[in-house]
């Protein structure tokens, strides 16, 4: 049952349709568009309903239980609850960058999708620059959390905005030199070159040891706070700012900052697994069960050092970031340098 | 075909691209600008997409628009009263500027003027990244170390500017 048949099948049947190959192209792109767009609404809607009963659970409650079976309908609810809310925008805000902020975050959030591989042959658009594309293109994050900071021309907002990009513009750097390093083995920036170089379990780059794991460590602790989630949720800290950047943001506006960062969470997992777990690989199940299953599994990691880990101090945050997780990576990088000059890995 | 739609995405570009820039240099607000330095910026990043070099086009993306432009925002943010009627909005030095900005476009026409500009019949290489990488650290590698080590420089300066005295 691979997906990637299908989709083949209804391109075909779009070509036979005798149309320019310009207009087939372009056609083509839009349904991918709508299809991603739809695939990661549903994804989102999702991982919030999981994200309250993992923690609900974590801490021996039993989360929302009413709406639906276990409350699967609930997120559903919340959603149709904020699309009705009326769109408030403070007096003294600074309109259109106030306006343009969440979309901002929307949009940067799902351009990622253009270049991950869901499965064997199921990728929008294989890049040669794939995973840099990425990380080059999510920068966009940071522009919109500083401008619904300053847009919303509150103090909070503001302090919650520059707090997360500080932390963001720390941790991208430890987080691309881990990603440096299986790209040093690789020898491809391409998502699908990435996937194809670890065929068997023992290939996948989070068993080559010493590096890998090391690597693994180091860009699962940077995708922590690149998505700003506990313990590094200080953007976010309610007990100093309220509720930080998104203070002044209501109803759909809000709710798009809100699905943004669930997307964003799912992109770190989705980036994680198919760089260290060997991505849509694995053998009897069909490729984007296996796919799904891992970036699942990592959401499940992140979601699970949300509600064990106390929040760091922000002078802890940078040191950390600066002084410990720094070093380490280059030190990996070395490492895996020396490993690749050496043939230690000729498999 | 191919040419023709080029074309009419380097025009539409270049329209983007020409206003975010006017509006860079006219706005009041200067969070404003900055943002609108950022369209430019990422424009410009299309601009090279367009001329087969993504590995520029991504590397574009991620230092202005993921750092640089941070960075302004930044400065612009811990300027205290930035937007208060305090802070005159306007420019006194227009003058000199003018004069300056019409030297550079001289400069820059006469340069664009004088260059010989080398077209191939080549195919684009196929790995372009491969290629700079290669560049870099064979014909190059003398200027790759010199800039890596004029930043390490701006980067330690940096940290003895910031740092307190006696500390």
């Amino acid at each position: 049952m691979e997906m990637a048949g299908l989709f083949k099948y209804l391109y075909e049947l779009l070509v036979s349709s005798g149309l320019p190959q310009l207009w087939v192209d372009i056609i083509a792109l839009i349904c991918a568009g709508f299809i991603m767009f739809g695939f990661l609404a549903v994804v989102a809607l999702f991982l919030v309903w999981w994200e309250r009963k993992v923690s609900a659970h974590i801490q021996q409650r039993f989360g929302p239980m009413r709406t639906g079976w276990h409350g699967w309908l609930q997120t559903i609810a919340d959603a149709i609850k904020l699309l009705q809310k009326e769109d408030i925008i403070p007096s003294t805000a600074d309109r259109s960058v106030f306006f343009w902020a969440p979309v901002i975050a929307f949009v940067a959030a799902f351009l990622a999708y253009v270049c991950i591989p869901f499965g064997k042959g199921l990728i929008v658009s294989d890049l040669n620059i794939g995973i840099l594309y990425i990380v080059a293109i999510t920068t966009f994050t940071v522009i919109s959390l500083l401008m619904a900071g300053w847009g919303s021309n509150n103090k909070y907002a503001l302090l919650g905005g520059m707090r997360s990009a500080a932390q963001i513009v720390s941790y991208e750097v430890p987080m691309m030199i881990s990603i440096l390093t299986i790209v040093l083995f690789t020898e491809s920036l391409s998502m699908m070159d990435i996937v194809q170089s670890q065929a068997k379990i023992y290939q996948w780059y989070i068993f080559r040891l010493p590096f890998g794991p090391i690597a693994f460590i180091i860009y699962l602790i940077a995708g922590t706070a690149e998505t700003n989630r506990t313990p590094f949720d200080l953007p976010e800290a309610e007990q100093e700012l309220v509720a930080g950047f998104n203070i002044e943001y209501s109803g759909m506006k809000f709710a798009m900052f809100f699905l943004a960062e669930f997307v964003n969470m799912f992109t770190v997992s989705a980036i994680g697994a198919t760089l260290f777990l060997g991505g849509w690989q694995g053998p009897f199940l069909p490729s984007w069960i296996w796919f799904m299953g891992k970036t699942l599994f990592l959401v499940f990691i992140l979601m699970w050092f949300r509600w064990t880990y106390p929040r760091l101090r922000v002078d802890q945050l940078m040191e950390f970031s600066w002084k410990f997780l720094l070093p380490v990576s280059f030190a990996n990088l070395i490492l895996a340098g020396l490993m690749k000059y050496s043939k230690w890995f000729n498999w | 075909m191919e040419a023709e739609s080029s074309q009419l995405v380097f025009y539409l570009l270049s329209f983007i691209i020409v206003i975010a820039a006017i509006c860079v240099v006219t706005l009041k607000n200067i969070f404003h600008s900055a943002l609108f330095l950022i369209l430019v910026l990422f424009g410009v990043a299309g601009i090279y997409i367009l001329l087969n070099a993504e590995f520029l086009a991504a590397v574009q993306v991620l230092i202005y628009v993921g750092a640089v432009s941070v960075l302004i925002i930044f400065a612009i943010m811990l300027t205290s009263h930035l937007t208060s009627r305090k802070i005159k909005q306007s420019n006194e030095q227009v003058t000199l500027a003018v004069f300056i900005c019409a030297g550079f476009l001289l400069a820059s026409l006469a340069s664009i003027a004088n260059t010989v500009w080398r077209i191939t019949d080549r195919p684009m290489p196929e790995h372009n990244t491969l290629t700079i990488g290669k560049l870099l650290m064979n014909d190059y590698v003398l200027p790759f170390e010199i800039v890596s080590v004029v930043l390490l420089a701006a980067l330690i300066g940096a940290i003895v500017l910031a740092r307190k005295e006696g500390t």
